[in-house]
């Protein structure tokens, strides 16, 4: 079953459409990134799916019914960005609180306070919690019920290195056992390994989706290869040349072919300049309308 | 229902984590006491004096601090969840959204109701333990309406305080509109009624001027309040007004009543259209 279906999606804010035309489909056990600038549309089409607004024109089905049904919501989890919850609760009653609300069994919470490490803050006040640890225990609250579908809104913001990493750590076993998460942000950079797809929106137009690979073809940006060559008097000299994907193999075979050549670093088009690279399109369409 | 009651006793616990339920009876109770005592100060004596007396002051006491309580207690109630981010999550949730503000509305009418009983509950037993020869069926009677349409009167402002909170977009903005409502139902709108009966001389027909005492709850309230004696001497005011409503005082607390329907629907479909 897939887990979210957009088809030919219109919202708009009154006069202003902050979307057109979207379609976009996550299959289950998929990670699909969803990028794009401040008010590119990203957090509109994340209520899309949560079903809080209503699209103008075309369908968002989630996990097999209508976006926003109460079955839908039941198996979805969010991460919103930056919330702040009630600073007068603990961790502990929090999560209970939003496990009654989802209709899912209190004696989970233990566990889920445990998997992003809060059990040691689990009863002391919100008030009192980092950035971070609010960060995680919105976490543990998009965890709650074991979701088919998990979106996260910005969930680095706040984290360090060690908690970033475990929690993409968190979205690959989530991703084995079946579950599609959608993965909004704006940082770009250690995300690429972890997402299936890249979706890229800009001004409320879906710009390229596929995988890395794919967007790298369409995309046709050149690769970076850097060399490291002994000349004859034994100096280490640096070589650093930009080549097309499709010359990248020859170039690798005549670089390996020459024995002064010590050692290659290859660098593919990373995430950052793919989405620099459709980014730039859309600047320079609307340099021409204008 | 049972994720109605949750929302509802997360209000109820709020208020007892941060003291509002606790303050809120303790002022009832001074102020019940304070002027079963000293109400008749001004006239040169100190102590119970009587009933009606006693329930004219009260109730005039409270139309002023219970609306100023209910508003503070709920402007917030949907616009400060948006804020914190909140709103958005619990609008995820699979919960309907006329669900969160009825749980609101419960909570924070428990509240309300709680602190009314325990307060002027407390007060009450304190006149009647510390007064000599009071009519204790009168007093007791005379309470219970009090306390029930005290309640109600909070009520009122609650749903009052909802429209305004899912109305704005700022929690500033809905305190400031919750402080214009309170002046507005407890100091102007008797000044205009007054203005109105002095400047038409007696234009407007007879019949149809108390009629605008429904208008406003806190009017409402005093008037039910003040039904049960026939004290001409403790109605003051525009509430003379209310001797010539030809409406009996079951009508008054069903119009009461409606005060609390209407804008608790109207918030709902504030509350609906939100976005």
């Amino acid at each position: 079953m897939t887990a979210i279906e957009m088809c030919s999606v219109r919202h708009g804010y009154g006069r202003t459409t902050v979307l057109h035309d979207l379609s976009l489909t996550v299959g289950e056990g998929e990670v699909l990134g969803l990028f794009g600038h401040n008010g590119a549309g990203k957090t509109t089409t994340m209520k899309l799916i949560l079903g809080v607004l209503r699209p103008d024109a075309g369908e968002v089905r989630v996990l097999g019914v209508p976006a926003g049904e109460a079955r839908a919501r039941r198996e979805l989890g969010y991460l919103p960005e930056s919330v702040s919850f009630y600073p007068q609760l603990s961790g502990r009653e929090t999560l209970a609180y939003f496990a009654r609300l989802k209709g899912t069994p209190v004696s989970g919470i233990a566990g889920l306070l445990d998997q992003v490490g809060l059990t040691n803050a689990a009863d002391r006040r919100v008030r009192t919690y980092s950035k971070g640890m609010r960060q995680r225990l919105g976490l543990a609250q998009a965890l709650l019920g074991e979701p088919r579908l998990l979106l996260l809104d910005e969930p680095t913001v706040g984290l360090d290195p060690i908690a970033t990493a475990e929690l993409y750590a968190l979205i690959d076993d989530l991703r084995r056992r079946g579950t599609a998460v959608v993965l909004c942000s704006h940082v770009l950079a250690g995300v690429e390994g972890y997402i299936d797809r890249a979706a890229i929106l800009c001004q409320g137009r879906l710009r390229a989706l596929g995988s890395l690979p794919e967007l790298q073809r369409e995309a046709g940006l050149r690769w970076h290869l850097t060399s490291l060559r002994v000349d004859p008097q034994g100096r280490t000299l640096r070589y650093e040349r930009t080549v097309a994907a499709k010359d990248k193999m020859a170039w690798l075979r005549a670089l390996a072919s020459q024995p002064e050549t010590v050692d290659v670093e290859v660098r593919a088009p990373s995430l950052e300049d793919l989405y620099r690279h459709f980014q730039a399109g859309v600047d320079e369409q609307r340099r021409e309308t204008v | 229902m049972t994720v109605l009651w949750s929302i509802a006793m997360k209000e109820l616990r709020d208020a007892l984590r941060n003291r509002w339920l606790l303050a809120i009876s303790v002022l009832f109770a001074v102020l019940a006491v304070g002027i079963a005592w000293f109400g008749a100060a001004a006239s040169g004596t100190v102590g119970f004096t009587n009933v009606p007396a006693t329930m004219a002051s009260l109730s005039t006491l409270a139309t002023l601090l219970i609306p100023l309580i209910a508003l503070m207690l709920a402007y917030d109630a949907i616009v400060g969840e948006d804020e914190a981010g909140t709103l958005l999550l619990l609008l995820s949730y699979p919960l309907g959204r006329e669900q969160l503000l009825l749980g609101k509305f419960v909570g924070h009418g428990l509240i309300l109701a709680l602190a009314t009983v325990a307060g002027f509950g407390a007060a009450l037993v304190a006149i009647l333990v510390g007064v000599d020869g009071v009519p204790t069926t009168v007093l007791v009677g005379a309470f219970a309406r009090f306390a029930v349409s005290s309640m109600m009167l909070g009520w009122v402002f609650l749903a009052m305080a909802y429209v305004l909170s899912c109305r704005v977009r700022e929690k500033s903005t809905a305190a400031g509109l919750a402080l214009a409502v309170w002046f507005f139902f407890v100091l102007v709108f008797d000044w205009l009624l007054l203005a109105l009966l002095v400047l038409s001389e007696g234009r407007f027909s007879p019949q149809s001027l108390p009629w605008v005492l429904l208008c406003s709850p806190t009017d409402l309230y005093r008037l039910i309040n003040l039904s049960g004696f026939d004290a001409g001497a403790e109605i003051t005011g525009v509430l003379a007004l209310g001797r010539e409503l030809p409406m009996p005082v079951w009508g008054l607390w069903g119009v009461l009543g409606l005060w609390v329907l209407l804008p608790l629907g109207l918030a709902g479909v504030l509350f609906r259209r939100r976005v």
